[in-house]
């Protein structure tokens, strides 16, 4: 049996949040735009927000509408890490993490914060209050470990590392987590499982790997990176037409007919200065209107696509913003949705 | 032009700060400092000073006692009519004290609306030391729920939360995280309502009425002394004077301490300053 179960229905202004989840001893991210409702999942877990429904955890019941039972917050076994970490700013690193009271030896030496107990939180670096909010939550040992946006407080270019970090100390934690991001990068790094959750409702719950694979709908593939090009599909031989607003035409090999969502990831669309003479299927000639380096890669913008192509590659088209360019990808690998409504 | 408003301005500002600061020097240049310092022992005098503290003691104590908690409940607490509460605690704040002394009266007074209820018990109100501390808590204590309902609403609730979530009761949450990061605005507002209460005289005129050693306060005891002695009644102000000087330096040290504190809370979305 899964450690934590729900099943909740909360109204909010603009919709029902209806969420069911039942998470083992593994990390699970909830991902979706500002105002999806994620924020409010996890506090209605932690009991800070009122919900309908039943949670329990460990067998034991936290909520249970159709009993009238509703554990008070301090009661529930629970470590929240909260956005922007809470941290009691008149307390030392030490007084806060031993606020919880049963708490557990060693945590100063163990997320490294040993040389920092003395240090209000004021003074601390933001990788370093985000080890602080994690120690502070787990020093009670709670049953369940829920984190709201934990990296979007740091900076660019420190939240990489601090992303590996969280990664590992929340694999030791070893228990049911929720996190919270509105970052698909972050949910695939730090969790076995991702959910989708747009106004209210769990659109797709899947490994990272899964929801790139066979996204369930538009928004999902969006999410996930990869470009949505929407248009009106029709059978045309073994291929499938997708007929783009622009005139444009896109071939898939998945059937599809009507309205629909043509799925193609950066990573495979290749860029040329002239319509290629190749076996792709689909090219679509477009201005450069962004150039972004990602590492050893660059991203970059043609039209209504992004290709993700190798620093060295684009080096060697020597392309510049307001070039026209050419974006190619084989109907092989663009998938085809059916619009949702 | 320019250089016209400038000097006008500072004109002004001269004008306003001679006007205001003016009579508080003359206050001690009328009579040398060794006979104000006299003037303070004598009886009338003495016995002021004692029924003043004492009073404005217990009241500023339950005051502070019952203040906090409620000022905490209406602070951090979502409820219907909140603001009709607030309203109602800000009303003494507009009234004049001599009609909260009317106002006392009838209330706690023997043919009040509480009056034959104590009298049944045997206990007497008005015109008793019971009645200057009633009086004095009257008229400070909206100050201070005031202020520090503003003190707590500036406690931010993700704190709280978390506390919370640290399996903090009610109690502990209160104690260990809202009441010290408050502390600065609660401070000023105590320090405010104190320096009110010392001052009362309309209410306690009229509800307690002026027997020295008794119910004689010190604002009391300059207006009976007035024609009597008017050095007593002029010693008594400066001893308000150099209170109020020590109250107004309180509150920049704790003002201080204050935005220190607040600048705390402040979320921490952007990372430090390298």
């Amino acid at each position: 049996m899964d450690p934590l179960r729900l099943a909740l229905d909360i109204p909010l202004r603009e919709f029902a949040l209806r969420v069911e989840l039942a998470l083992g001893r593994e990390v699970v991210a909830l991902v979706g735009p500002s105002g999806a409702g994620k924020t409010t999942l996890l506090r209605a877990i932690a009991g800070l927000q009122p919900a309908r429904g039943a949670i329990s955890v460990d067998g034991d019941s936290w909520l249970d509408s159709t009993r009238g039972l509703d554990v008070p917050v301090e009661e529930r076994s629970v470590g929240f890490v909260f956005q922007d970490y809470a941290l009691f700013p008149h307390l030392t690193v030490r007084k806060n993490i031993e606020f919880g009271r049963s708490g557990q030896a060693g945590l100063l030496e163990r997320f490294g914060l040993a040389a920092l107990a003395d240090a209000k939180p004021r003074e601390l670096s933001g990788g370093e209050r985000q080890r602080v909010a994690l120690a502070r939550a787990l020093a009670p040992d709670p049953a369940v470990l829920l984190l709201d946006e934990p990296l979007a407080a740091l900076d660019a270019h420190t939240r990489g590392e601090i992303r590996g970090e969280l990664q590992a100390l929340l694999r030791e934690a070893n228990r049911p987590t929720l996190v919270v991001t509105h970052d698909f990068e972050d949910a695939a790094t730090l969790a076995t499982r991702v959910g989708v959750l747009l106004e209210g409702r769990l659109r797709q719950l899947a490994s990272p790997a899964e929801l790139v694979a066979s996204p369930a709908d538009p928004f999902v593939a969006t999410l996930t990176g990869a470009n949505v090009l929407r248009g009106r599909a029709r059978r045309k031989g073994n291929l499938t037409e997708l007929e783009l607003p622009t005139g444009e035409l896109i071939r898939s090999t998945d059937l599809a007919d009507g309205d629909a969502a043509a799925i193609v990831y950066p990573w495979e669309v290749t860029l040329a200065r002239s319509p290629p003479d190749d076996s792709a299927q689909n090219h679509l000639a477009g201005v450069v209107e962004s150039l972004v380096p990602v590492g050893n890669r660059v991203r970059a913008r043609v039209g209504p696509v992004t290709a993700e192509i190798t620093a060295e590659s684009a080096q060697r088209l020597g392309l510049r913003l307001g070039d026209r360019a050419v974006a190619s990808f084989k109907a092989t690998a663009t998938k085809l949705l059916r619009q949702g409504r | 032009m320019r250089h016209l408003f400038a000097g006008i301005a500072i004109a002004a500002a001269a004008l306003a700060l001679a006007f205001l600061v003016l009579p508080v020097i003359a206050l001690f240049l009328r009579v040398p400092p060794g006979d104000l310092v006299h003037a303070l022992g004598k009886p009338p005098a003495r016995d002021a000073l004692i029924v003043s503290i004492k009073t404005s003691a217990i009241a500023h104590a339950v005051v502070l006692l019952v203040g906090t908690p409620a000022a905490y409940a209406i602070g951090r607490g979502h409820f219907r009519g909140r603001a009709l509460v607030l309203s109602l605690i800000e009303l003494p704040l507009v009234l004049p004290p001599v009609v909260a002394g009317i106002a006392l009266l009838v209330t706690f007074g023997r043919l009040g609306l509480l009056g034959s209820t104590l009298d049944v018990l045997g206990i007497r109100v008005s015109f008793t030391q019971t009645a200057v501390v009633l009086a004095v808590a009257f008229v400070e204590s909206p100050l201070y729920v005031r202020g520090a309902v503003a003190a707590f609403e500036g406690v931010d609730g993700a704190l709280l939360d978390a506390a919370r979530t640290l399996r903090a009761g009610p109690f502990r949450v209160f104690a260990r995280v809202a009441l010290p990061l408050a502390a600065g605005g609660l401070g000023a507002a105590s320090a405010l309502a104190l320096a009110r209460g010392l001052g009362e005289f309309g209410a306690t005129l009229l509800f307690a009425g002026s027997l020295q050693g008794v119910t004689q306060t010190l604002p009391l005891a300059i207006y009976a002394q007035f024609e009597v002695d008017f050095d007593t009644a002029l010693a008594i102000g400066t001893l308000f004077v150099c209170f109020g000087v020590a109250v107004l330096l309180a509150l920049k040290v704790v003002g201080g301490w204050t935005r220190s504190v607040s600048l705390l809370t402040s979320r921490f979305a952007s990372s430090p300053s390298a």
